[in-house]
Order: C-alpha cells, then sequence, then structure tokens
C-alpha cells in the first residue's frame, strides 16, 4: 500500500520535473571563462529579460556529439557556439540548420546587420559570436631563462623540454606540425590536402609524440598549466588572457602560427524550440553582448561592438596580431575532417 | 603479549605478525584514498592538493567556499534533485517487479528455473557499455532517449538483480509452515501474504531496494549515453567535472556522498541483524 | 509458493485412478502456471528494458541500411558491374546525379563516412566532389556527370572506390566483425589480415590488465581475508565496515580520490618529494599504472568478500593439527588450507576479472592514453567517431567473451551463489 503512494508520489516528481523542463532552453558552449563571460553578457541578460529558463551547457567542441543527436533523433541541444572549423561540416552535413540572417537586428549605430557584422561572421548556418585565436602559451616557471618564441620551438623538445598539452584531434596540431617542418602558411592546406602533407605532418607530431598530454577541453588548457601537467600548453588566446589577468597565473602567450577562426551560435536542425533559439541567438549577437567578449580577450563580430572596446584592450585580440597567424579553414576540414580524424586516432593508438 | 602454542617457532610468530602488517596496510590502502578528499574539501584554493597552509593548520586555509558553490549552482541542485528522483523511482520499479518474481522463483514448482533466474541476474554482469550502447538504439525507437522514462526504466532494469538476490535469501530461511498456519486459521491468501509474508522478507526487500537505489545513485555510463541535458545526476556532473574542469567542488560533493555511503552501511548493518533475529539465526 | 506445503510426494501411490493421475497432474500444470505468473511482470519488463536492447545492438553489428538507402538508383547499376574495370559511363552518371540531390539534402557527408569506412580517406574525396556538384543543372549532369564526376576528383576512375561503395551498399553484412577482428576483405574476395592491429591489441590488453588487476586484488585481499575471518568476532565485523565502506562509496568518489592522489601536484607527489624520495614529480595519472591501481582500489571489496565468507567456515583446527605435528607453516598451508580456500579464491577472481574486463568510467577517466581498454574504444566510437555498427560489433565480441566467462563462473561457482555485503 505504502509503495503505491510512493510510486504515484515519485512518478509526479518525475513528469513534474520534467514538465517544468520543457520550457527550457539548452544552450550548449565550452565553458570555463569563456562559458562565465557568456553567461554573464549573453545568457543572463536573456534570461532577465525573457524568463525564459536556459540550460547552459558545456562541451568539448567537435561535431561528433551533434551528429549522434542528429542520427538518432534525439536532438537534446537547441543552440550551439561551434568553432567555424566544425560549422562547415555541421552545416553541409546537416546538423544545424539555415539562419536567415534578415531577422537579426541592427547595431546599436544603426548600421544594419548586414554591414555591421564582419563578413565571415554571416555564415549560412551560424552567426558569429567572437573572432578568437588558438594559440600556445608556457609557465614562466618551467623556462626561467626564456620560453619558446615559434611554432618551431614548441616541436623542439631538446632546447625546450617539457610536457606538451595539445587538444586532441587533428585540426590545428596538423597545421602546426607542417608550419613547424617549414611549410609556408599559404601552402598549408594545400600539404594537408595529399596523402605525404598528411603523413609529414604526423611523422613531425610523432617527434615530439611521447611528450604530449592529450586533453579533451578547452577548459583544461590553462588547468594542465597551472598543475604542471604540462610545460607549454595549446590553449583558446582568451582562456590564458584571463588566468592571467584574473588570477595572475605566471604564463606566457606566443602568438607565433597562431591559427584564428570565428565562433559561431548556431541552431540545431529539428530542435523543436527553433524560434526561442533563434530569438536568444538574435539577442545575444547584438553590439553590447558581443563587446563583453573583451573581458577573456576575444574580438567582437560587429564592428559597432568593436567601436566600444578601449584602446589598451584591443592589443590583446587576436585582430591585433593577424599578420602572424593563419586563417583555420573551415572548408578543408569539412573535406577532411573525417578522413583525417580516422588516421590521426590510428596514429594515436600506435 | 599473547599465547603462541608452544610449537610454534620464531618464524611462526614473525609470520602471524607480518600477516597482521600486512592485512592493516591492505585496510589502509582501502580506506585511506577516501578519507584523503574530506579534508581537501575544505581547501579555500582552487586546488586538488593540500596547501602549506592546511598542512600548518591554518584555519584561514580551509573554507567551506566549495559546499556553498554547489547549493548556489543550478547544475549541481539539478543533478543532486535528478539523482534523487530516478534513484528512487528506479529503486521503487525494480522493488516491486523483484520482489514479486523472487516468491515465484523461490516456488519449487518454477518452471525453467534455472535459465530465468540466469536471465533475470544477467544486467549484473554484462558490461554497462554494452547495456548503454544497446539501450541507446533500442530506446531510441520509443523516444526514451533524454526523458526521465527512459533512465528510470533503464536504471531499474539495473537494481533488479540485487532485489532477485536478497529477496531470495530472507526467502530461503522463509519458515512455509507459517503460511499453512495463516490458512489454516481460515485467513484468505492474499491477507496471509500481506500480513505474514511480507512483514517476513521486509528486511531483505528494504535491503534490495536500498541496493537497487545505490545502483542508480552510483550509475553514469547509462547517464552519459541516455540522459539529456536536463536529466543530469550527481555522478555525470563529476564526470564531465572531472574531465573538463577539475575543482574542489567536485570534492565537496564527493564528501557528501561518503556521508551518504556511510548512512546507507548503518542501515544496511541494521536490517541485516534484524532480518537475522526474525528468522532466528543471528 | 506455499501451496507447495500440500503437495506432499510421498502421497503418490501406484493403486491411483487413472483421474487421479490426470488430475494430479493438472494440478501440478497449475503449480507451475502460479509460480511462473509471479515471474511474468518481471519477465516482460527485463525483455523491453534489457534483453531487447542487447539484440538490437547485436542485430546493428551486422545491419546498416544507410547506403542502401541514400543511393538505390546507382546501387543498381553497379549490379552489371564486372568489378574490374571502370563501371560504365551510365552508373558514373546515375552516381553524379545521386551524389547532386544528396549534396542538397545535406546528407552527402552520411555517405562520404559510409564509403570512408571500407576505404580510408574517401571521406574527402565523396565531399568535395558533393561541394562541386551542389550548384551544377540535372542537364548537365545527364549530359557529361562522367567527366565533372572524375574532373572533380580523378579517384573516380579507381574501381576501388566503386567497390567500396558497393561493399558499403550491402544492407547485411560481417565487414563489421572483420573490422572488430582486423581482418578485411581483399579485392579478390579473400579474407586477409590488416596492416594495423588495433582492436585485437586491444582485446589482448584489457585481457591483460584485468588478470594484472585480479591478481593483484588476490594478492591483496587473501592475506586481509585470512586475518579476518580467523579474528574475533567482533575485531571481525569492525575490520568490516573498512572494507564495505568503500565498498558502498561511489565509483566517480573513488576515482576523483584517484586522480586528487596521483597528480602531478598530487597528494602522493608532494608526499615523495617532502621526503625527499624523488626531486621533479612523478608522472602517474593518466597512465596504464593510474588504471590499474585505482582499478585494483575498486574492485578489492569483491575479491575479498567471497574470501571472506568461505575462510570464514574452514576449520583452523586442521591447519593447527598439520602444524603441532611438525608440518612447516608453509607446505601446510599449501596443502590443507589454500584447497580449502578455493571456492572463495575462484569466485573473487572470477568476479574480479569478469567486471574488470567491461570496465569504462574509471580508465576514461585516469587512464590517458595508454590505460585505455575495450569498453573505452567502445564509447569512442559511439560518442566520438559515430561508427555505431563497428561499436555494435566490438560489443557484440566483448558480449561473448563475458557470457564465456559468466559460464565459467557458473560452473565453477554457481550463478546462485552471488552474495552481497
Amino acid at each position: 500500500m505504502k509503495h503505491h503512494k510512493l510510486l504515484l508520489a515519485a512518478g509526479a516528481l518525475a513528469l513534474g520535473a520534467h514538465g517544468a523542463a520543457a520550457e527550457d532552453l539548452t544552450v550548449t558552449s565550452f565553458g570555463g571563462a569563456y562559458g562565465a563571460a557568456q553567461k554573464k553578457h549573453m545568457i543572463d541578460p536573456y534570461v532577465a529579460a525573457t524568463g525564459t529558463n536556459i540550460l547552459f551547457e558545456d562541451y568539448g567542441g567537435g561535431v561528433a556529439e551533434m551528429k549522434a543527436q542528429s542520427e538518432s533523433g534525439n536532438i537534446q541541444w537547441d543552440v550551439v557556439d561551434i568553432e567555424v572549423i566544425d560549422l562547415e561540416r555541421a552545416c553541409s552535413e546537416g546538423y544545424v540548420a539555415a539562419i536567415d540572417h534578415s531577422i537579426l537586428p541592427a547595431g546599436d549605430d544603426g548600421t544594419p546587420a548586414a554591414e555591421d557584422f564582419i563578413p565571415e561572421a554571416l555564415h549560412e548556418c551560424g552567426v558569429g559570436n567572437i573572432v578568437w585565436s588558438i594559440i600556445f602559451a608556457h609557465s614562466n616557471d618551467a623556462y626561467p631563462d626564456g620560453g619558446p618564441k615559434t611554432i618551431a620551438d614548441f616541436f623542439d623538445t631538446e632546447a625546450f623540454p617539457g610536457k606538451r598539452g595539445l587538444r586532441k584531434r587533428p585540426q590545428v596540431n596538423m597545421e602546426w606540425a607542417l608550419l613547424a617542418d617549414g611549410v609556408p602558411a599559404d601552402q598549408v592546406y594545400e600539404v594537408l590536402a595529399t596523402d605525404e602533407g598528411q603523413q609529414q605532418a604526423l611523422d613531425k607530431l610523432g617527434t615530439i609524440k611521447d611528450d604530449i598530454v592529450w586533453y579533451d577541453s578547452w577548459s583544461q588548457a590553462p588547468v594542465l598549466l597551472n598543475d604542471g601537467g604540462a610545460q607549454m600548453v595549446q590553449s583558446a588566446n582568451g582562456r590564458i588572457f584571463a588566468a592571467i589577468k584574473d588570477e595572475g597565473a605566471p604564463f606566457s602567450m606566443v602568438w607565433d602560427s597562431h591559427v584564428y577562426d570565428l565562433d559561431v551560435w548556431a541552431v540545431m536542425e529539428g530542435t523543436e524550440k527553433m524560434d526561442t533559439a533563434l530569438d536568444f541567438i538574435k539577442s545575444a549577437t547584438m553590439t553590447v553582448p558581443l563587446s563583453g567578449m573583451q573581458d577573456v580577450a576575444y574580438g567582437p563580430t560587429r564592428k559597432s561592438a568593436q567601436a566600444l572596446l578601449p584602446e589598451d584592450v584591443k592589443q590583446d585580440l587576436p585582430t591585433a596580431h593577424l599578420d602572424k597567424g593563419l586563417k583555420a579553414d573551415g572548408i578543408f576540414w569539412a573535406d577532411y575532417g573525417e578522413s583525417l580524424g580516422e588516421k590521426f586516432n590510428e596514429w594515436l593508438l600506435q | 603479549m599473547r599465547g603462541f602454542p608452544e610449537y610454534f617457532t620464531i618464524w611462526h610468530i614473525a609470520g602471524h605478525y607480518a600477516l597482521r602488517a600486512m592485512a592493516f596496510l591492505v585496510l589502509a590502502f582501502l580506506i585511506l584514498p577516501i578519507l584523503v578528499i574530506i579534508p581537501l574539501s575544505f581547501n579555500a584554493e582552487p586546488f586538488f592538493t593540500f596547501t602549506q597552509g592546511m598542512l600548518a593548520l591554518d584555519p584561514e586555509a580551509y573554507s567551506l567556499r566549495w559546499y556553498s558553490e554547489i547549493l548556489n549552482d543550478q547544475k549541481w541542485t539539478l543533478a543532486i534533485w535528478n539523482s534523487f528522483v530516478i534513484g528512487i523511482a528506479a529503486a521503487i520499479l525494480a522493488t516491486v517487479l523483484g520482489t514479486v518474481a523472487a516468491v515465484g522463483l523461490a516456488s519449487p514448482w518454477m518452471p525453467f528455473k534455472r535459465i530465468i533466474t540466469a536471465l533475470l541476474l544477467s544486467p549484473m554482469i554484462v558490461p554497462l557499455i554494452i547495456i548503454a550502447a544497446g539501450m541507446f538504439f533500442f530506446y531510441t525507437s520509443f523516444g526514451l532517449v533524454g526523458t526521465y522514462p527512459g533512465l528510470i526504466i533503464a536504471h531499474a532494469a539495473l537494481g533488479v538483480p540485487f532485489v532477485i538476490i536478497t529477496v531470495t535469501a530472507t526467502l530461503t530461511g522463509f519458515d512455509r509452515t507459517l503460511f499453512s498456519a495463516g490458512l489454516s486459521l481460515g485467513a484468505s491468501p492474499i491477507k496471509v501474504f500481506w500480513d505474514v509474508v511480507i512483514p517476513l522478507i521486509r528486511p531483505g526487500v528494504i535491503s534490495g531496494g536500498l541496493f537497487a537505489f545505490v545502483t542508480s545513485f552510483d550509475e553514469v555510463v547509462l547517464v552519459l549515453f541516455l540522459a539529456g541535458p536536463e536529466q543530469r545526476t550527481i555522478p555525470r556532473q563529476m564526470f564531465s567535472g572531472l574531465r573538463e574542469q577539475i575543482n574542489p567542488t567536485i570534492l565537496a560533493v564527493a564528501t557528501l556522498l561518503v556521508v551518504v555511503s556511510i548512512a546507507l552501511l548503518v542501515t544496511l548493518e541494521f536490517l541485516r541483524r534484524r532480518s537475522e533475529r526474525l528468522r532466528g539465526t543471528g | 509458493m506455499a501451496d507447495t506445503m500440500a503437495a506432499n510426494p510421498g502421497k503418490r501411490d501406484s493403486g491411483l485412478a487413472s483421474e487421479d493421475a490426470r488430475n494430479a497432474a493438472k494440478e501440478v500444470r497449475a503449480r507451475r502456471m502460479r509460480a511462473f505468473l509471479f515471474v511474468v511482470p518481471l519477465l516482460v519488463f527485463i525483455t523491453f528494458a534489457f534483453v531487447a536492447p542487447i539484440a538490437t545492438m547485436l542485430f546493428r553489428s551486422a545491419y546498416n541500411p544507410t547506403v542502401a538507402e541514400l543511393v538505390p538508383a546507382s546501387l543498381d547499376t553497379l549490379k552489371e558491374w564486372d568489378g574490374v574495370d571502370r563501371p560504365s559511363d551510365a552508373a558514373l552518371t546515375q552516381f553524379a546525379i545521386d551524389l547532386k540531390r544528396l549534396a542538397n539534402d545535406r546528407t552527402s557527408g552520411r555517405l562520404a563516412e559510409e564509403i570512408n569506412r571500407f576505404m580510408p580517406g574517401t571521406s574527402s574525396v565523396v565531399k568535395s566532389t558533393a561541394r562541386k556538384l551542389r550548384r551544377v543543372e540535372d542537364a548537365e549532369l545527364q549530359q557529361s556527370g562522367v567527366d565533372l564526376l572524375i574532373e572533380a576528383n580523378e579517384a573516380w576512375a579507381n574501381p576501388q572506390v566503386w567497390r567500396a561503395l558497393q561493399e558499403a551498399g550491402r544492407t547485411y553484412t560481417s565487414s563489421y566483425y572483420l573490422t572488430a577482428l582486423d581482418l578485411e576483405t581483399a579485392p579478390d574476395g579473400t579474407i586477409q589480415q590488416r596492416d594495423t592491429k588495433i582492436y585485437l591489441k586491444l582485446y589482448g590488453k584489457t585481457l591483460w590488465m584485468a588478470l594484472i588487476i585480479t591478481v593483484l586484488t588476490l594478492i591483496l585481499g587473501y592475506p586481509l581475508a585470512f586475518y579476518m575471518a580467523h579474528s574475533s568476532t567482533a575485531r571481525a565485523n569492525f575490520l568490516m565496515v573498512f572494507v564495505l565502506l568503500p565498498f558502498w562509496t561511489s565509483l566517480l568518489v573513488r576515482t576523483t580520490a584517484w586522480i586528487a592522489l596521483l597528480q602531478t601536484n598530487g597528494v602522493v607527489n608532494s608526499t615523495l618529494i617532502a621526503l625527499g624520495l624523488t626531486r621533479d614529480p612523478l608522472e602517474m595519472l593518466y597512465t596504464q599504472f593510474s588504471t590499474i591501481i585505482a582499478m585494483t582500489h575498486i574492485l578489492l571489496p569483491f575479491m575479498i568478500l567471497p574470501l571472506y565468507s568461505v575462510m570464514r567456515g574452514i576449520d583452523p583446527s586442521y591447519m593447527r593439527a598439520a602444524m603441532s605435528m611438525g608440518s612447516r607453516p608453509i607446505p601446510a598451508f599449501l596443502r590443507i588450507y589454500l584447497p580449502m580456500s578455493l571456492p572463495g579464491l575462484s569466485a573473487g577472481a572470477l568476479l574480479v576479472f569478469i567486471i574488470s574486463v567491461g570496465y569504462y568510467i574509471t580508465p576514461a577517466l585516469v587512464g590517458g592514453t595508454d590505460g585505455q581498454m575495450i569498453s573505452n574504444i567502445i564509447a569512442f566510437h559511439m560518442q566520438q567517431s559515430n561508427n555505431w555498427e563497428l561499436a555494435a560489433a566490438l560489443g557484440s565480441l566483448l558480449l561473448f567473451l563475458i557470457i564465456a566467462l559468466y559460464w565459467l563462473y557458473d560452473r565453477f561457482v554457481g550463478a546462485g551463489n552471488i552474495k552481497l555485503g
């Protein structure tokens, strides 16, 4: 008898929780310092203005989770923050929906959205959120006599001994390997499209394989450096910036051969909350929220937001270092992401 | 010190103490790793290790900040809520179905007893990753992935073997004459079942239910595959925390879970003694 | 259940009339039915919640209709192909048309992925071609589909690509099992070894790690169980708390504890450095070593509990008798005690081994790259590479392995003898 009541109560609880959850919007991004900035400038203001309950989730990037949701038909996310390096693939394979850019509001200075956004920010399947960069950083304590300065130094374990933290994926690591091996920046993707070029990149990575610590998610990068798990790490520039600025961490950033890219907000194809999702994106990519990403040294994708930044912040943004960098090629990775991913994983297991 | 038999040589005695030392070393190996996280969870710094201040027992080096972080983080509060809702519902489902089935299995007339028992116990043996993959494929076609009912059903299936084992154990010691005595006094079988059988096997039922609850409460592989963001449980939240950003919030949660397991241990011990008393074997 | 009281076999007697016999048989059937009815709800539940999912996984390991559904027309035209030269122009044209359709439906990625499994590297061929054909007019494709295709990527002139497409187009296939066993089908149809061995090596490593963990739990568990079993009841019960507390503590908590202990600046390294035993911290976390030590810790109670319950029932007077008659302790132990404790030992060892072989969480969290086990690669194919069929095939092989071990366990120990706490 007692069991009956308990069962009913538990059922009601479960249903109640589920019913309440139906109003939620699930927004997925990368967590850490970047997630905190997004929460402050994009999520919280939207929640306050509309009363929508937002579940703000973290993921490690890549298309695998979107793909699993799409192919099994269990769409769990509504809005997702994607690196453009992965966006092209997610878009051409139908995991994220096409977005009509005419819904985007004008900038705060009145410039229409189509002119206010930098061109790359208006993708068929996403609306630009930040301009950011993948750099490497080292701990100052590990190299008291001066740390690595170039990408070649990153691959030089004799001159600069120590563990290197890299995100476990072929993207950017393969580019870096070729750049360190002397391939000119404008030929990197051409070379990487050939079997020989791919082997060259893996061979170069192989020279430091024993010193690599692989991690899964951007938020681990500053943690590894901090805990001594690695002496240099690949990282999104903002996370190292935040660790130095907020916690006074003894890290140095190296801009040589950084790979810069955009992040966009995209909507999962097949979500039941399409309207709310688009409404959120409209609000999150307005001038003021975008300018807030300067907290973690990411550049805004609207010109009107660029104008709001103080001068001294601008030198920390990727845009100040474009001459030393390589633009991540989303189309290349849409075509080669899968086969290189497989090659890369086999290489890892060898 | 203590009397050894007179045929004991010095080597016997040395062996005796060596055994004892070994036993205590193993006990230390078992328990110390769990105890070490408790002080670490009061670390004032965002590190996973003892700071100088902590070693010097400086009160400033200790704080409750990670505990208050749990309460203020919507993700953790949702996870705690989910763990209890899913755990309780799964335990009830497993206990009701499992108890009834155990009663049938205890009957000497039960056909195909061996094979059915093996089948019902198999969720305990099949690796979770296989169960998770299979459930992901199968539950998808019923729209159960990313829902509470999906997880509750999945966890109940994992809990069933424990209920069967504990209830069967109490039924083995069950004196069947009590049942016929009840019947001969004119009571209906259902009344006898409720008034005689259930009270006698209740300790087994409750400990089976507790096992089923703990199984769900601890489980993370199925949650990884079947839960959506809204159904995150405590272990799931710990799993992503350990993968992505290690900070002492996880240690605070871990400490709370150790307290929960101590409570469970005490409850089960109490039930075991009670059951032994009822069956007159204790 | 209590009906059994009435069924007294002693009442059976040769003088029974045939009607009585029939009634008795009916009664037996009714009782069997009644007992069975108690089990029915759970059987139905387990069939739905557990057995059907496992069956689905077994089915998925050999069934993949994706390509057959994506490009049925192309596969049809390929049926005529001899498999040696480049397929007919009609086949290439049809494929170009299909590929354009897929590109616009945004499903060309799925085709690329499926073909890639049979010919690594082909994914980029399919995807880049699809991108180029996306904007071409249908009429133009009908006209010069062959040229456009080969112009987009010369790989389309290679018969091997088309064989890969044909292979991928099979709805029922054993190819995932072949991959799971590091085998492949050669162009001439024979089965051969793949150049790189991945999965067999991983199965080997998994079994090896499980064996090490089993031996370690045995080495640690046996003396403790022995000591406890021959202590006074009060002391044994008290010590038992230290075994049961870890047993009841969440797996994630125990794994967290090992991360805190073993990480670079963790408790163990700090202690070693403070004691002057090492100058630089040791790399212990994210290695095979950390996986083994954490799993040994987690599985140790599963070894101790069955050992203890068997040892508790061994009468120490046998050992005492042997030793008092002059036998030395070690031979006395080996010849008398060890055989008597064997049931507990085999139960514990098999249980620990079975659980280790399928372990996922601990290697995933503390294993780094070289501490990964077979479950982790299954999870990888489920969640990262999204090769669900291969995951299902690897999972099915693991399942057969576990069933074989479980059968051994049942033979030597008896599955019904599993005891808890």
